[in-house]
């Protein structure tokens, strides 16, 4: 089971004793803001978390891979996540007890 | 926008939560987050993205300093995949042409 919005508004109701609509909206508008913010071409620093960095990317050669068409990617701008260190270290401890 | 950016707008942009429980929220989100990706649990945000493990197989590494080889253990890093909605909107901006703007 994946981690949802909905669990995390049930989460902040439990812990912080948020009324479920209050809940609800702020994890709904903490997406928002986010993506909000890269749609402008802002860096999102979330400190313990990660980054969200927009990296531009030039035009290269791709291919259709079901006909095998030769079709360029345009140039484009995309979003790159760098989680940060205390992100990196708790998944790493996962591997750790499960391997 | 840093976290505490991204605190400050969202106390604005809405009337009932004072700012810091705001923040209490904000933090409450990031570290529940980081339990599900730390129990090998996959975060799912329509239209937002997607955060799992992708496992890193074990290599041969080299300390810098010394040069002496080292073996790596196999780990697990976290992966962000973009959804539709922020892959689409992020690229729109490209035709408009905005610049990319550094965080402060």
């Amino acid at each position: 089971m994946a981690l949802t919005k909905a669990e995390m508004a049930e989460h902040l109701f439990d812990q912080l004793g948020l009324n479920k609509r209050e809940a609800k909206e702020i994890v709904e508008m903490f997406f928002e803001e986010i993506r909000t913010a890269l749609e402008r071409g802002e860096q999102v620093k979330l400190s313990g978390f990660g980054n969200f960095d927009l990296r531009e990317k030039k035009e290269r050669p791709g291919r259709n891979p079901k006909t095998g068409e030769e079709i360029p990617i345009t140039a484009r701008r995309v979003v790159t996540f760098r989680p940060g260190q205390k992100l990196k270290s708790r998944v790493e401890a996962y591997a750790g007890t499960h391997r | 926008m840093t976290r505490s950016e991204l605190i400050a707008r969202l106390a604005g942009s809405q009337e009932h939560l004072p700012g810091p429980d705001v923040e209490s929220a904000v933090k409450a989100i990031l570290e529940r987050m980081t339990e599900a990706l730390a129990s090998g649990e996959r975060i799912e945000i329509r239209g937002f993205g997607s955060f799992s493990l992708h496992y890193r197989p074990p290599r041969l590494g080299r300390n810098p300093k010394s040069g002496e080889t080292v073996a790596l253990p196999g780990r697990y890093a976290p992966h962000f995949k973009p959804g539709k909605a922020l892959r689409e909107g992020v690229d729109l901006e490209t035709i408009a042409g905005l610049p990319l703007m550094e965080s402060a």
